[in-house]
């Protein structure tokens, strides 16, 4: 069954799906979308050294945003910039050097769109072992990190007296991203990752009130948005990646009316 | 680690520079089990600061902090929850440990909280938060609570009710507790010792030595100390018929 690349593509886009639910969920909640873009677009240069040095991508790729992920610390601490402005800062130049990058490299044949929006319907097998293989992974460490995180999201201070580690749920949290974006980057492309994160998460803290309920539906988002999205784009002919995002769109927009329900219940 | 001789946290002149500024310095302290040990001091003494030192919130700090227990209870003085984080006081409770519901229940009783279980956090007024943070810490039934400012926002009443019921659970749980406060007279019926701090032990000892301490009336000015001894007026004479005060 494996044969047909729209079977690939959904089996691909469902191993996403149950990954960036729960990460997505710690985005929002740590406010890190921005820096869910910063390594998105980091990603360009993790591409051009695998296409350059010959190396799996997906691995260059999350090589690349753990080392943007170091520099930015490194860089909160020994600057007095804002941490805004060292992400646009960091962003921007990746993504700037990268295309130069690709510029020297003009011996390669390159689909740079497909890198930026998403190539889900190119997906092989090799591909598919990759996301549902290091999603599984991403999904046990979360699961083994998960206490000190949650608790240093709620309060910090709370979580590190009470003997949990905060700093290393952290630093192991920002890896787990680095690695999310470069199984992903296939599906959606690397402008649209943070979408895929967030906006499914967007829609479950609508309809949900507690963190577990957050995240299932966060799951659950994600899942219908990749379905909906593939099948319209079969149907209407339109770019994969865009119409997976726009899908998690409206799976929002239907959940504020939700919120609009249970506030004239109160009243 | 063992606990020997029930002291359960002990700072011995520590200090804690940042920016070329010494927040706290040379304080030494303290907490045994089943005692209270208050800070007060004005704004920007280094209460919190020490009280953080304590458990080991702050590295790079100069001194000695020998802690004889993991087992800690934490209020923090200012805890802000995101609204974007769906949260209800009971997903709250056991935030940093696994708790049975029984024992969940047990906590919220004890701080009047146990109405609020199913409330979402972000709907709790001020003093009815504190009420959880409490509970959150002693449900875990800790050997050292550290409270900083426990009963801010809570009403008048209410706050001498907390910190009888501070006083109850150090006896209950045989704790030691670490309170800070910025006000004398309400928590000297619930403390063993106080240490005044202005960035250095200006003064300590029993709640009354410090009442009459030169350095703390400087501190906090003559009202301060005069507010105390009309709280402790019916303490320490009787009044009898003929209007004669007798020294107890």
């Amino acid at each position: 069954m494996f044969d047909d690349f729209f079977i690939r593509a959904l089996i691909a886009g469902i191993g996403v799906a149950f990954v960036t639910g729960p990460l997505g969920c710690f985005v929002v909640w740590r406010r890190l979308s921005y820096f869910g873009d910063t390594l998105a677009h980091s990603a360009l240069l993790g591409v051009t050294m695998a296409l350059a040095l010959e190396i799996n991508i997906a691995i260059s790729i999350f090589i690349i945003s753990s080392v943007i992920a170091i520099i930015l610390v490194k860089l909160e601490k020994n600057t007095n910039l804002p941490g805004d402005a060292l992400l646009g800062l960091l962003a921007h130049s990746a993504l700037a050097v990268g295309l130069v990058v690709i510029g020297f490299l003009s011996f390669i044949r390159f689909d740079v769109m497909g890198l930026l929006f998403g190539d889900i319907l190119a997906v092989n097998v090799d591909d598919l072992i990759i996301i549902w293989g290091g999603g599984a992974i991403i999904l046990i460490v979360l699961k083994i990190i998960w206490k000190p995180l949650f608790a240093s999201t709620v309060n910090y201070e709370l979580a590190e007296a009470e003997g949990l580690d905060p700093d290393r749920a952290k630093a192991i949290f920002t890896i787990l991203m680095a690695a999310i974006i470069a199984i992903s980057i296939k599906i959606v492309g690397l402008l649209l990752i943070t979408g895929m994160l967030i906006i499914p998460t967007a829609m479950a803290r609508n309809i949900s009130d507690t963190p577990k309920k957050m995240v299932i539906f966060s799951i659950c988002g994600g899942l219908l948005s990749v379905i909906m999205g593939l099948f319209s784009s079969l149907q209407f002919n339109t770019p994969s990646g865009p119409s997976i995002i726009a899908a998690a769109l409206l799976l929002f927009v239907i959940s504020l009316f939700k919120i609009k329900q249970t506030i004239q219940l109160k009243n | 680690m063992t606990i020997e001789n029930n002291v359960l946290v002990k700072l011995t002149e520590v200090g804690l520079k940042q920016r070329n500024k010494w927040l706290v310095k040379g304080v030494s302290l303290i907490v045994e089990r089943g005692k209270i040990v208050t800070l007060i001091g004005p704004n920007g003494s280094g209460k919190s600061t020490t009280a953080k030192i304590a458990i080991g919130l702050h590295k790079n700090i100069e001194g000695n902090v020998e802690k004889f227990t993991d087992k800690i209870g934490y209020v923090p003085q200012k805890i802000s929850i995101d609204w974007t984080l769906p949260l209800k006081v009971n997903d709250f409770m056991v935030l940093t440990d696994e708790l049975d519901e029984e024992k969940i229940n047990e906590a919220l009783k004890l701080t009047g909280a146990d109405h609020l279980k199913n409330q979402n956090l972000g709907n709790l007024s001020g003093g009815e938060f504190q009420r959880v943070l409490l509970a959150r810490a002693v449900s875990k039934k800790p050997d050292l609570l550290v409270l900083d400012e426990p009963v801010q926002g809570v009403d008048f009443t209410g706050e001498i009710a907390l910190y009888k019921l501070i006083k109850e659970i150090a006896d209950k749980l045989n704790c030691g507790i670490l309170l800070i406060s910025h006000d004398l007279h309400t928590v000297m019926t619930a403390t063993d010792h106080v240490i005044c701090l202005n960035g250095h032990v200006c003064c300590s000892g029993t709640p009354r030595d410090v009442a009459m301490n030169n350095e703390y009336k400087l501190l906090f000015g003559e009202q301060a100390s005069q507010t105390l001894s009309i709280y402790e007026h019916k303490h320490d004479h009787v009044h009898s018929n003929d209007g004669d005060i007798k020294k107890n």
